[in-house]
């Protein structure tokens, strides 16, 4: 099978086989996996077809004009985004099998414990220690903005198995069951009030080493393919016009011409048209990925739309005049799905200031950029070949 | 907005690219460019010479009946792209877009041809500052000749045809040898202004002005910013290049991170200068949406030409001051570039307008 038409022949016999109207949510998520239908660029019995990723719209697009149901991607994206791609690249037959149809389906929600609370964008001097015991790791320590941790079944979650190497030698990849006794969630309230996030304390966690993801001491290589994933979700978004954060700050100033001034007007021309152009150049980058030839812009995108978003929203903040001293629900609320031009300007003012933080802070993307990039020289590393028990900390 | 603007760059576009970088690597050194801005030749005649009847590059706008190339503005910016990363001293942008395109907007065959085969140079007799649909100063038009001065025109030194609107509404063409032309001290020295003084010179009426000169600068003004994506580009690519190599405090200056992540805000801003000014490339070639995708193109890329310029002057430190070094050049130009055919607050006034954000 090669080619589109094929595969939306196979799609519609699918459809046939399992209509929708008459067939539970969960059996026709679980039948469309095992058809192959799922991600069709993963291997045969894994939920694909062996086929480029291209082509899943095919797929998509038959799906959703019957009327089908979606696995609901937004509320499991670590476990499509992150743990599925790094099963799959490391994981044992064993492992891939019994994990990813349920991650696929949403049955099984998956989170990340990765940050900890001295580890944010040195991320590799973790210190979350896992100790052999036979057969099983005992796992201690505590991990921090962890996103659907309260929902979670499963965490791809790394740990320190050799504290006398250098700290990007002594890491292993693990698997763990979020129910173990000795995981507690906590929420982490942040600035807007809410919590979207988790502290994740864990305590003489023990995980068989069968739950272990590629070798001892590897760990920091497996989590580069999650990482890599993350950035890619990340960048490379095609919008309409007016289809960020500049929406609903132009929306209130057509709407409202009372709370015009001359001051806001420059600025917010000056910022739409920097929005225009984040926005065009985020279709030039699909457009590089469509045409197969991916350029290095996709590492500033996150930069541009993280200082974007924070000085638009700041801007509405300002518009909205004696409105914008008010707020609208400090309350402690647990969010499953976030949506940034959600709420009022006072919410988007806030949530967007981790928009430079979370998932490589603006900093670091910069010397990303200025390494990588440019090919300026790297920064100075004390670190490298300093045991992780020695470092400063 | 229908279909999406193509944003890339094609096959055929790059080869256009090779082959006129190849060309300036080989005749427009920086050293041999600063010495012409002090000679009583501000224009390389030979280089345009090679530009033109060489590679046809005078005719990109220009449709083959008329002897053109039959080409569009995507070519033509890949074009201004290069000319602007060798700060070249040719009357291109002048010539062979903007006084192009006036007299497309008169369908002026003759002249047009002219103007293709680049053996004669035509300047729109229109101030250099003025942004597209602005009030422009017309002569007077007595007893069938043409009458008064006009100041700030760019180019003019080397033209030999001047557009020039009158007092009666029309766009008349004048030979250069019937008007007094007078080299002004400019900010740019490779693009230098002149005062177009006449005193009863004889004009051909080519059509009428308004629609013409709003025509030739929208596409100024667009085309425009393909130029400052060239100068930001050569002056970041030059300012890395250098910090790699320069060393103090024992390292290369390039490893200290304050200078990383403002080379890194560099790169970011011209990667955004490049989508913004293939989009107005492209709105210009297509029709659609030009006059958002213009405005948008000017109101950015002239305050990220400046930065860069300003920026890479920094960052070379000392050297960054002398007259010997390039990068002042690159600075005039892209300050004066920030002024031509509009400032970007002009352009953002236009948006306001045009994507319905009113003053207040």
């Amino acid at each position: 099978m090669t080619d589109a038409a094929e595969l939306r022949r196979r799609t519609q016999e699918f459809l046939a086989a399992h209509p929708p109207a008459s067939t539970a949510r969960t059996d026709f998520l679980r039948a469309r996996f095992d058809a192959g239908l799922a991600w069709v660029h993963f291997p045969e019995g894994l939920g694909g077809l062996g086929l480029p990723r291209t082509l899943q719209p095919v797929v998509d697009a038959e799906l959703a004009a019957a009327g089908a149901p979606d696995n609901d991607p937004r509320r499991i994206g670590i476990g499509l985004g992150m743990a599925a791609p790094t099963i799959l690249q490391y994981g044992t037959e064993e492992q891939k099998r019994r994990f990813l149809r349920p991650l696929w389906t949403g049955e099984e929600v998956w989170c990340q414990l990765f940050s900890e609370p001295g580890a944010g964008s040195d991320l590799a001097a973790l210190g979350t220690r896992a100790v052999r015991d036979g057969d099983t790791w005992v796992v201690d320590g505590q991990k921090v903005w962890t996103s659907s941790a309260h929902l979670a079944r499963w965490a791809i979650l790394i740990a320190r198995t050799d504290p006398d190497v250098p700290k990007h030698r002594g890491i292993t990849y693990f698997l763990c069951d979020m129910t173990d006794p000795g995981v507690e969630v906590r929420p982490l309230r942040q600035i807007t009030g809410e919590a979207e996030f988790n502290e994740v304390f864990l305590t003489g966690v023990r995980i068989p080493d069968d739950r272990r993801l590629g070798e001892v001491g590897d760990g920091w290589r497996v989590a580069q393919t999650t990482l890599n994933n993350e950035r890619v979700a990340i960048g490379g978004r095609r919008l309409p016009r007016e289809g960020g954060m500049i929406g609903p700050a132009a929306r209130t100033w057509r709407e409202r011409p009372e709370l015009r001034t001359h001051d806001l007007h420059q600025r917010l021309l000056t910022l739409w048209v920097e929005a225009e152009v984040a926005r065009l150049t985020g279709e030039r980058l699909g457009q590089q990925l469509a045409a197969g030839h991916p350029g290095p812009e996709g590492a500033g995108m996150k930069l541009a739309f993280a200082r974007l978003n924070q000085e638009i929203s700041g801007l509405e903040v300002e518009l909205r005049g004696a409105e914008g001293l008010l707020y609208d629900d400090w309350t402690m609320r647990r969010p499953e799905l976030v949506d940034f031009t959600g709420r009022d300007a006072g919410y988007r003012y806030l949530r967007s200031k981790g928009n430079s933080i979370e998932g490589g802070t603006s900093e670091v993307l910069l010397n990303i950029v200025a390494e990588r990039v440019l090919g300026l020289p790297a920064e100075p590393r004390t670190d490298k070949d300093v045991a992780w028990k020695d470092l400063a900390r | 907005m229908s279909a999406q603007p193509d944003l890339l760059y094609s096959e055929e576009e790059e080869a256009l690219r090779a082959a006129v970088r190849d060309l300036l690597t080989d005749h427009c050194d920086p050293a041999g460019v600063i010495a012409r801005t002090e000679s009583d030749a501000p224009h390389d005649r030979a280089l345009w010479k090679s530009l033109t009847e060489g590679m046809g590059l005078a005719g990109l706008l220009v449709p083959e009946e008329y002897g053109g190339q039959g080409a569009t503005h995507r070519e033509t910016a890949v074009v201004l792209e290069e000319l602007g990363r060798s700060v070249a001293p040719v009357p291109y942008l002048t010539s062979a877009v903007v006084a192009t395109e006036a007299l497309l907007d008169c369908a002026a065959g003759d002249l047009l041809a002219e103007l293709a085969t680049g053996r004669r140079v035509g300047v729109l007799a229109v101030a250099l500052h003025l942004a597209p649909g602005a009030a422009f100063t017309p002569v007077r038009l007595e007893g069938g000749a043409l009458h008064g001065e006009l100041t700030g025109i760019a180019d003019a030194a080397a033209a030999d045809l001047l557009l020039v609107p009158a007092d009666d509404g029309g766009l008349y063409a004048v030979r250069a040898g019937d008007a007094t032309v007078t080299p002004l001290t400019s900010l740019d020295l490779t693009r230098p202004l002149a005062t177009v003084t006449l005193a009863g010179a004889p004009g051909r009426r080519l059509g009428d002005a308004e629609p013409a000169v709003r025509r030739a600068l929208r596409a100024g003004a667009g085309l425009l910013a393909a130029e400052q994506l060239g100068l930001a580009d050569w002056t970041l690519t030059e300012t890395v290049r250098y910090l790699k190599d320069r060393k103090q405090f024992n390292r290369p200056v390039g490893g200290f991170q304050a200078l990383k992540h403002r080379l890194a805000q560099m790169w970011l801003e011209t990667v955004h200068l490049r989508a913004a000014a293939r989009n107005a490339a492209d709105a210009l070639s297509t029709g659609q949406d030009t006059e958002v995708a213009v405005a948008v193109a000017q109101a950015y890329a002239a305050p990220v030409a400046v930065r860069a310029a300003e920026e890479a002057l920094q960052l070379h430190g000392g050297l960054g001051m002398t007259w010997e070094h390039p990068v002042h050049l690159y600075l005039k130009r892209a300050k004066a570039d920030s002024l031509a055919y509009g400032t970007a607050g002009a352009h953002r006034a236009a948006l306001a307008g045009l994507v319905e954000l009113p003053a207040p």
